[in-house]
């Protein structure tokens, strides 16, 4: 047995059955990332020699009955834009090559206080902007099922070390797609909560209006049981909602009859990778099958989303890192007499180009006398997108799309071509515009067996809808049973 | 033209720190004066990720602040960001409050002349978060940043460009001070910066409707260079003018010893500050009866506490005017009339002998060294007949340098005063044997005569002497 392939739900299974233990279980995660990491690069920071002496505390701990926890002693992979007090978060920039926080983020003290065991912190697009992973100022992360394709991002990291099984599961924050596209791409289930559902304290910001923390597993259950670890109304975050604990893993019924499911059309239009359309077609039809009623109908306004997306997520984000000055903490250039020269060349050289260009467009749209045709216009259309989203949830349960218009891309083939890899993102920034909860898991693979991704999009706090048909469709196909990741192109 | 020919026109935006116990986006303490960068957490340090969380009790000084003035409270409004880049500054943004104040069209009544009662208007007052400090060559050279002043909760009081003199900034600036007190928001201690003022001065010949250009100097912290720096920069304007210049619309550094203003250099229009909504703070939402709970527990400001000290006490409009101003000499007043009861006799120390002493002494009533139990003491010593009122001045000037109890001060001093008949008599006697030519006087029908007599005699006793027993036994002497 491969300990590393199992589910947590089944790691939890065999710890309570004592087929396995605690130390057993990081020692073999610890073996797969000697093994595997170089291959993939999903790590900024490993973690190897201080989880395996965690293993052995926690390990004690539940012997003695000092620890009940069903989460203790399982590992986790964790974005390195999310804060961990004693450990390096990097946001992969040189910004914060050396930047260890003197705190832990809201979800990290759930993580710990659940006895779970951090393997270290993943890479990711610089500051979280980007979609292939190939921003991170560090190195580019490779996907495990074909080394020369992107694993998709900002959550690359997250999502390649799932898929590689070089963690059971991971923590990855989405602000545009973050979370449910590299999770397409490397076929493995990823979930964007509801806005608000989880604190973003600690959460380095990009956008705060639209960042969201969320799981990053290899299939449905384990999403609902991550996501009932980090859930939770947080008074260090007031844009974090007060809502009563729910036990995401209740609502995991294989039962989707009658189920009310809208596609909206617009998200299969110009652009749509012919084989991604089949798939989800295929998909549609499976869910036709189990009993679901599956409607095509307009989003209209969806078209507007991504302008209004870069517009709003640029303007926060130009704002939001200021903070990166060289005064402080962080990157300072050595190259300056005064003070204009010690920001200017500070930021210069320690952000890179993805993270230049959008502060740039960000500070643009915010400036006097562009304000009201770029920034105001699109918190209007921004209203407009969640009305009719709400009106969509009238009539329909769930909505179905692609996660991605495309599969995973060759490493270095957009990087240089921001507006196509912006284009990327159509299926999944109204998600986060809206502020609503949206879920990829793998449908299949494409005829060179990279895996393609559908997105399931729920109404606001509609986490239980949208896991239950996620769960419902996965148990039907059972993809993981059929395929894995194969480490094309790799070594051995 | 001659200068008469000019008005000047000035509008203040005043900043006041708020006293309460935290800051305002996190729980870190406010206290003045503590070692730097010891009074800061992840929030206020601006590390990343960290989140603002806003102190309600700002929110509720605010409103109170904006009662106080005549201000309508908005009950829908939200925090922004403005932009820019300082060191003192750790998230290069400042949460301020930009198109939706908490409080607007407001107003306070100065009166610069008795009787002459003026409106000055309040545009709006928001709150927002002050900025650390910066210490420049504290440490061998270089600049270090303190951000332990970083999140102070601000309230910042706009007004209208409704003054036409320095007399009035400073009498609306008095005003704004003593409701601030009254209300109990803030310290309004100006040394320490917790109450300053943004400067906007202009000049326009006497009749125009339209301003003229303004020029902002900022950060003032004294009433005295305030008053100052609106007058030479009026003259300033006026002169510019007068040589057929014109004013450039800039934010002008007030400095103190040359008393001169100079340009920074820093053109108004070059900074965008780009405001626009906090995402991470949800909106401020007040409810009818949230504002009308702070509205019935506002606690009692000085117009109602002159018309109280005019119908409860008799005291003059004038009187009961002067005294309300500060919250501080008013308080004393009242604690100190309520030992003695003698609410006339208070009120007259404090506004003569004490008030000529705090001019002298160049400071502000809250730092009146005695408290009011002294001070009560010392007229009740007068109206026992303990001392004269002359002594009760010798014993008010020791009470500022050295306070303590009177009694003890008058003993310690031999200042207890001679009521005992055979001793004024015998003093009474030797003066009339001295000056026979006062006594040919008085009986020639000059009154004043009296009075010298007296004089001699308090002047024999160095003060101690009972006046009321000299004057009478002098009658029964001059009347033999």
């Amino acid at each position: 047995m491969d300990i590393t392939t199992l589910t947590v739900h089944e790691l939890q299974e065999k710890l309570e059955s004592k087929e396995i233990t605690i130390c057993q279980i990081t020692k073999a995660y610890v073996e797969r990332i000697e093994q595997k990491e170089k291959e993939v690069q999903a790590f900024v920071t490993t973690l190897c020699k201080e989880a395996q002496e965690r293993a052995k505390q926690i390990e004690e701990k539940v012997e003695n009955g000092q620890i009940t926890s069903k989460f203790a002693g399982i590992p986790i992979g964790i974005k390195d834009n999310i804060c961990t007090k004693g450990v390096k978060t990097t946001c992969s920039s040189k910004m914060l090559e050396n930047f260890v926080a003197p705190y832990d983020a809201t979800v990290v003290e759930k993580l710990k206080e659940e006895n779970l065991i951090s393997l270290g912190k993943l890479n990711m697009d610089e500051f979280a902007m980007g979609g292939s992973t190939e921003y991170s100022a560090f190195h580019v992360t490779r996907n495990p099922w074909n080394l020369s394709k992107v694993p998709g991002g900002s959550s690359g990291g997250s999502a390649a070390a799932v898929a590689a099984n070089l963690v059971p599961w991971a923590l990855g924050s989405d602000t545009g797609g973050s979370i449910r596209q590299p999770a397409s791409f490397c076929g493995v289930v990823g979930l964007k909560p509801t806005y608000g559902l989880v604190s973003r304290y600690g959460l380095v910001a990009f956008a705060s209006s639209l960042d969201q923390i969320g799981p990053i597993t290899k299939d449905v259950e384990d999403a609902a049981l991550l996501l009932n670890i980090i859930t939770g109304h947080d008074e260090k975050d007031t844009t974090s909602e007060n809502r009563e604990k729910v036990d995401y893993t209740n609502c995991l019924k294989k039962e989707v009859k009658n189920l009310k499911i809208g596609i909206p059309k617009e998200f299969f239009g110009e652009g749509m990778n012919e084989q991604v359309k089949e798939k989800l077609q295929q998909a549609m039809q499976t869910y036709r099958e189990m009993g679901a009623e599956v409607e095509e109908f307009s989003l209209d306004i969806a078209n507007y989303s991504l302008a209004t997306y870069y517009i709003i997520a640029c303007a926060e984000a130009s704002s939001n890192l200021g903070r990166y000055d060289g005064i402080r903490y962080g990157y300072r250039t050595k190259n300056f007499t005064n003070l204009k020269d010690l920001y200017r060349n500070s930021r210069s050289e320690a952000f890179g180009p993805e993270v230049k260009r959008r502060i740039i467009l960000g500070t643009y749209v915010l400036s006097s006398g562009y304000y009201d045709a770029y920034y105001k216009k699109a918190q209007q259309v921004r209203t407009l997108v969640k009305k009719e989203f709400e009106k969509a949830f009238e009539k329909y349960d769930i909505l179905l799309t692609p996660t991605s218009p495309s599969v995973a891309f060759e490493i270095g083939t957009k990087s240089n071509n921001p507006l196509e890899m912006y284009l990327a993102d159509i299926c999944t920034v109204s998600v986060n515009i809206a502020g609503l909860p949206g879920i990829s898991i793998p449908c299949g693979v494409d005829s060179e067996g990279m895996p393609v991704g559908m997105q399931l999009i729920g109404p606001r706090f509609g986490e239980e809808v949208i896991l239950n048909a996620a769960y419902a469709y996965e148990q039907k196909i059972k993809f993981r049973e059929q395929y894995q990741a194969e480490f094309k192109g790799g070594v051995c | 033209m001659a200068k008469e020919d000019y008005e000047v026109v000035i509008g203040l935006e005043v900043h006041a720190e708020l006293s309460t116990k935290t800051k305002i986006f996190c729980s870190c303490p406010t206290t003045f004066g503590a070692e730097p960068n010891t009074q800061v957490c992840p929030v206020c340090m601006a590390m990343p990720g960290a989140l603002p969380v806003l102190n309600e009790t700002v929110v509720e000084y605010a409103i109170k602040a904006g009662l106080a003035t005549n201000c309508e409270i908005a009950g829908n409004c939200k925090n922004d960001r403005k932009n820019y880049f300082y060191p003192d500054l750790p998230k290069s943004y400042q949460i301020s409050q930009f198109d939706k104040p908490l409080c607007e069209h407001g107003y306070v009544e100065i009166a610069v002349e008795e009787e002459q009662k003026k409106k000055i208007g309040i545009t709006r007052i928001h709150i927002e978060e002050d900025a650390g400090k910066l210490n420049h060559n504290e440490f061998g050279g270089g600049s270090l940043v303190d951000l332990n002043r970083a999140g102070v909760p601000l309230i910042e009081i706009v007004s209208e460009p409704d003054m036409r003199s320095s007399k009035e900034a400073e009498a609306y600036l008095r005003k704004i001070k003593s409701i601030l007190e009254y209300i109990e928001v803030s310290d309004c201690k100006m040394e320490e910066g917790s109450l300053r003022a943004d400067v906007n001065v202009s000049v326009r010949r006497k009749g125009m409707q339209e301003y003229g250009t303004r020029t902002e100097m900022k950060n003032m912290n004294s009433f005295r260079s305030i008053i100052r720096a609106i007058e030479y920069e009026a003259e300033r304007q006026i002169e510019v003018l007068e040589k057929g210049g014109t004013i450039e619309q800039e934010t002008l550094r007030w400095d103190d010893v040359s008393g001169k203003t100079f340009s920074m250099r820093d053109k108004e229009d070059a900074q965008d500050y780009r405001y626009f909504p906090d995402p991470d703070l949800v909106a401020i939402r007040l409810s009818k009866e949230y504002i009308e709970k702070i509205q019935n527990n506002l606690p009692e400001l000085p117009e109602s506490r002159r018309v109280r000290y005019m119908q409860e006490f008799g005291l003059s409009k004038k009187d009961s005017n002067l005294l309300t101003a500060s919250k501080y000499l008013s308080n004393l007043f009242e604690e100190a009339q309520s030992i003695c009861h003698n609410a006339k006799a208070v009120a007259n120390w404090l506004l003569s002998d004490v008030s000529r002493i705090l001019n002298e002494k160049e400071i502000e009533a809250d730092k009146i060294p005695f408290t009011a139990e002294h001070l009560a003491k010392m007229i009740m010593l007068i109206d026992k007949g303990t001392i004269s009122s002359a002594i009760g001045k010798k014993v008010l000037e020791e009470l500022f340098e050295n306070p303590k109890d009177p009694e003890e001060i008058i003993k310690e001093k031999g200042w207890i005063q001679i009521s005992d008949e055979g001793a004024i008599k015998e003093v009474v006697n030797r003066i009339l044997e001295a000056n026979p030519q006062s006594i040919a006087d008085f009986k020639a029908g000059k009154d004043r005569a009296l009075g010298f007599l007296v004089g001699q005699a308090m002047k024999e006793t160095k003060g101690k002497a009972n006046p009321q027993m000299l004057n009478k036994m002098f009658l029964e002497e001059l009347n033999k």
